[in-house]
């Protein structure tokens, strides 16, 4: 009999994804042993038109990481879709957008602007990559940019979803376990759309800081000060996002002294991420007075990339009113 | 939004409310366009009728419950304010469960507000979809019951609050009285007669004052203030600080030689309006409930010096005591009525009527002092040197009241209490009296025969509002006197006319601390600061807040007999309230699911009404159903999304959205926008 097939790729992504599968060590080997790896860039040479020429369904298990940023990573998606039996958004990126989806904020034009012109950019021709180019041997072609990065779920139908930036090795290696098992007819798959490799609950769930009511006066900015290494970070005023995030990693971050910025994504039920975090933010600000309200959020530099650095794509307005209408 | 597996049966009824609603929407469009388009979401029947609300309009909803069967209800009327419990009513009555209701608005949110007949249409429609939507997540709720503490706070022991007081001991239940001041009496102790029938104040007012100080079922705490409130009707915790006045009241006999000892001389600037002086251990007036006097200890002699002690040198029976503490003390109590009254508004703000600065420009306070007869001048009308009977007073209405600069709104006592002033001058003094008024307001019962009797006395009576009062003269008769500059709009003339004493009839404001009494209640202040009743027509005395009551001027200006009104209409309702012994609280509240709670905390500080508790060896937190309003703050902050609120779940707002943007009616059917 042959071995169920295993498939993996990445869109718009950093690569991240790829490393941490990698990275849950001896347990590789038993993918090896219970998959054939049919496609998967990082690890292998292979061209879409061998996947083109699979039977459709005739992957078992696809773990797609990255964002749709641009026409090929939304062909490749749809082809592995259709192809794939379980289709599985793989990291934060096909989750919800994550660190690509920040480029919601700002037009292709801005963000091509800012690839090649901008100081750390060596570009005396000032050159700009075309779509299309003519040559003697006939058209030349690079995809095209969406205006706005989507999601996986945005595009195709996606079964699970298994979040952080990048997914926790320990929690890969347990999803994997469980699909081998669940394929010997020793587990249940949990229901279609469901959340894998990741807690019902938020990172304070596994949080060991001590936490009191929350009063705060100041936010500043984790460099700038030394934290109690007992009490919750929030109450001290740095902005860590644990509050909202999905469980699942150990509470990495706050254990170390870091805050939270909330790669494993909203918690369960919750619709808008940031919205979330923005009202919880506001509810515990310890002043009636709004000349200090105002002075207590300026202590938030990057509203933005504190509420929406993984979360932009996937939230309810997705990107920038500009980013939407201009292109 | 997905829809449930099991269709429900909904019923559409869109009610005309006469020509409220029908005058700009097209009622009978909508009702037929709702039974097309809303089909595939449920939609069985949709009725329109004149009134709703009317027991036809009920039965027409009952009669569909029962023979078609319906499992969910919207009634596009009017605000749910009004007519939710109406129409939830019904349901009930046909067996349906009053929270499968949902009432939308388009009257207040449509028809009210838009003068375009067909753009308002097609909102109708839009807000019945956002209602059909929203109704098929709907939950069947059950009330939750708590019982009912028999013991009552009253909170302000002016009229008001003793007339609340009073009526509810009467009934046989335990009441709290609480005053800032040292006595009970409040505004009208300090008036000589009443309007209109010229009665004693204080002969009607002190035995109202005694019999609230004897009562066996009323706690009196003077000198003392509500800081801290909890919980909910029927079981409210609340802290109340009761100063210390520096004596023991066991020992305390009300005798008197203390306060005639002591040396320190105060300016009496509560009672007296400023008019006359107290001592630095003092009861505010003779007639005082309770009699036990308070040391001020910010005038008093020992207090600042470390030195004096007279008081307790004479006290025959040794009851001060200088080191007394403030105490805490903390009832339960089932309802609070606030009756916390007004301030006079500071005329001193209009700078061009001079008070202040003119010593013969008086405020309406300080001549209710002057013209009673316990008070400074021993009710001689005088000038401010004390002993100068004016022979021309101005009376000058509208002060602070009736203008876009202070108040808008009408004080509602001043035109009265100017007429009963004009009146005790002339009685007293025989002076020429001129009243400088904007309009002439004597609607209740017995005012405007007052006022026919004031113009039969030779009162003059001057349309016009003041432009200023001033000393600067410009003609010899004018030498000495105060002049009143006015132009009369019924002749159409410039007058200036000289007076010696010119008493301004201040308006009547909110309490300066009435914002901060709203919030320490949980309950709703105008932008002005007067309470908000829960309905301004027909629930005057309750509030948003079950349990929480309101009568008399905290409520809005109003003279002596609305103000007792008033407190005996609150007191009829916490005793019904208390004779239903428990009572049935609303079922929308909050849940927070444990499971999803990691305990972060964020949502601990939030609950307006401190609902919520943390359990330290769990590490969730857990609301208090039987506190919970249901208000949804802690919904909105805990960023887990761990904290549901019934009747407000996600799926129903955002169907509810989904709804109004009519995403769930086929497109070309969706002519609206």
């Amino acid at each position: 009999m042959s071995k169920p097939k295993f498939a993996m790729y990445w869109a718009a992504s950093c690569g991240g994804c790829e490393i941490a599968v990698l990275n849950i060590h001896e347990k590789i080997l038993d993918v090896d042993a219970n998959f054939e790896v049919v496609f998967w860039p990082v690890a292998m040479d292979a061209k879409y038109k061998d996947v083109e020429a699979m039977e459709d369904g005739s992957i078992t298990l696809c773990l797609f990481n990255g964002g749709m940023r641009n026409d090929e990573n939304e062909h490749v998606a749809k082809l592995l879709r259709k192809k794939s039996q379980i289709m599985v958004a793989f990291g934060s990126c096909a989750c919800e957008g994550c660190i690509p989806g920040m480029g919601n904020f700002s037009n292709v034009n801005q963000l091509i602007d800012t690839a090649f012109t901008t100081l750390s950019t060596d570009n005396p021709q000032n050159l700009r990559p075309q779509t299309s180019y003519e040559v003697p041997e006939g058209t030349l072609t690079i995809p095209t940019m969406n205006p706005l990065l989507k999601t996986l779920d945005q595009v195709v139908d996606v079964d699970y979803y298994m979040p952080g930036c990048p997914p926790e090795s320990h929690q890969i290696a347990a999803v994997v376990e469980l699909v081998i098992a669940a394929l010997q007819g020793n587990a249940q798959l949990p229901p279609k759309g469901a959340t894998i490799g990741a807690g019902n609950s938020t990172v304070c769930d596994e949080c060991t800081r001590k936490r009191n009511v929350k009063l705060i006066k100041e936010f500043s900015r984790i460099q700038l000060t030394h934290p109690d290494p007992e009490l919750c970070l929030l109450e001290q005023g740095i902005p860590c996002n644990g509050i909202a995030t999905r469980s699942g990693c150990n509470a990495r971050c706050p254990s170390v002294g870091a805050q939270c910025i909330g790669c494993y994504g909203p918690a369960e039920g919750v619709v808008d991420y940031g919205a979330r975090l923005i009202s919880a933010f506001a509810s515990v600000i310890d002043s009636e007075n709004p000349d200090e309200i105002d002075k207590i959020l300026d202590g938030l530099v990057d509203p933005a990339g504190q509420f929406y650095r993984f979360n932009l794509a996937g939230s309810l307005l997705r990107g920038s009113k500009y980013a939407k209408n201009g292109a | 939004m997905d829809k449930k597996d099991e269709k429900e049966k909904i019923g559409v009824y869109v009610c005309h409310c006469g020509t409220n609603i029908a005058g700009v929407i097209n009622v009978e469009e909508v009702s037929t366009w709702a039974a097309e388009n809303l089909k595939d979401q449920g939609v069985v029947i949709s009725r329109e009728y004149k009134f709703m609300c009317s027991s036809l309009g009920q039965e027409l909803i009952q009669k569909d419950i029962k023979e078609l069967g319906l499992t969910r209800v919207v009634v596009a009327a009017c605000s749910p304010h009004l007519h939710e419990k109406t129409f939830r009513n019904a349901c009930k009555g046909a067996g349906l469960n009053p929270y499968l209701c949902e009432l939308v608005s388009i009257r207040e949110q449509d028809s009210w507000v838009h003068t375009d007949k067909v753009a308002a249409t097609e909102k109708a429609k839009a807000i019945i979809s956002g209602g059909v939507s929203r109704v098929v997540y709907h939950e069947a709720l059950e009330p939750l019951h708590v019982p009912i503490h028999p013991a009552t706070l009253v909170v302000g022991g002016g009229i008001a609050g003793i007339q609340a007081a009073l009526e509810i001991a009467d009934a046989g239940f335990p009441v709290y009285l609480v005053e800032r001041e040292p006595s009970i009496g409040g505004h009208m102790a300090q008036f000589d007669k009443t309007f209109p029938t010229l009665d004693c104040s204080a002969c009607i007012l002190t035995p109202k004052m005694v019999d609230a100080g004897n009562h066996p079922n009323i706690t009196l705490l003077t000198y003392s203030e509500v800081e801290k409130v909890d919980g909910y009707v029927g079981s409210f915790v609340a802290t109340i600080r009761k100063r210390a006045r520096s004596l023991r009241e066991a020992d305390c006999t009300g005798c008197g030689i203390c306060w005639e000892k002591c040396p320190k001389k105060v300016v009496d600037d509560v009672f007296e309006a400023g008019m006359g002086n107290r001592k630095a251990i003092y009861v505010p007036f003779p007639q005082a409930v309770p009699k036990y006097p308070v040391i001020d200890r910010v005038n008093c002699t020992y207090y600042i010096k470390g030195t004096c002690k007279a008081c307790e040198k004479f006290c025959p029976t040794n009851c001060i005591d200088f080191a007394q503490q403030d105490e805490i003390l903390t009832v339960e109590v089932g309802n609070v009525i606030l009756a916390t009254g007004w301030d006079l508004f500071d005329t001193r703000r209009i700078t061009q009527y001079g008070y202040g600065r003119l010593p013969n420009v008086f405020t309406s306070l300080e001549f209710e002092r002057m013209s009673n007869s316990a008070g400074p001048t021993g009710g001689n009308v005088v000038l401010r040197d004390g002993k100068t009977e004016p022979k021309v007073v101005g009376i000058v209405h509208c002060v602070g009241s009736r203008d876009k600069n202070y108040n808008e709104y009408c004080s509602s006592i001043c035109c009265m209490q100017s007429l009963k002033f004009a009146h005790l001058v002339k009685e007293k003094t025989g002076a020429e009296v001129y009243n400088f008024y904007i309009d002439i307001r004597t609607p209740a019962k017995g005012y405007e025969e007052f006022y026919h009797r004031l113009l039969e006395e030779g009162t003059h009576f001057i349309r016009g509002k003041v432009a200023e009062i001033s000393d600067a003269t410009r003609l010899p008769s004018e030498e000495g006197k105060l002049v009143i500059q006015v132009e009369d709009t019924l002749t159409g003339n410039q007058l200036r006319v000289p007076v010696d004493m010119a008493i301004l009839s201040a308006g009547l404001e909110p309490r300066h601390d009435s914002k901060a009494l709203a919030k320490l209640f949980g309950i709703s202040c105008s932008a002005d600061g007067w309470l908000i009743e829960r309905h301004p027509k027909l629930d005057p005395i309750a509030t948003m807040t079950d349990g929480i009551y309101i009568a008399g001027c905290v409520q809005g200006p109003k003279d002596i007999p609305a103000s007792v009104a008033q407190g005996a209409a609150a007191a009829a309702r916490v005793m019904g309230k208390i004779q239903q012994k428990e009572i049935a609280l609303e079922p929308v509240r909050a849940t927070i699911h444990e499971e999803q709670c990691s305990g972060c905390r964020i949502c601990n500080n939030l609950c307006p009404f401190n609902a919520i508790l943390f359990h330290e060896d769990r590490m969730v937190s857990e609301v208090n159903p039987a506190l919970c309003q249901g208000c949804g703050t802690c919904v909105a902050g805990c960023p887990a999304g761990a904290i549901t609120g019934t009747g407000f779940s996600n799926e129903q707002i955002l169907s509810q959205i989904n709804g109004l943007l009519l995403l769930n009616v086929p497109k070309k059917q969706a002519v609206a926008a």
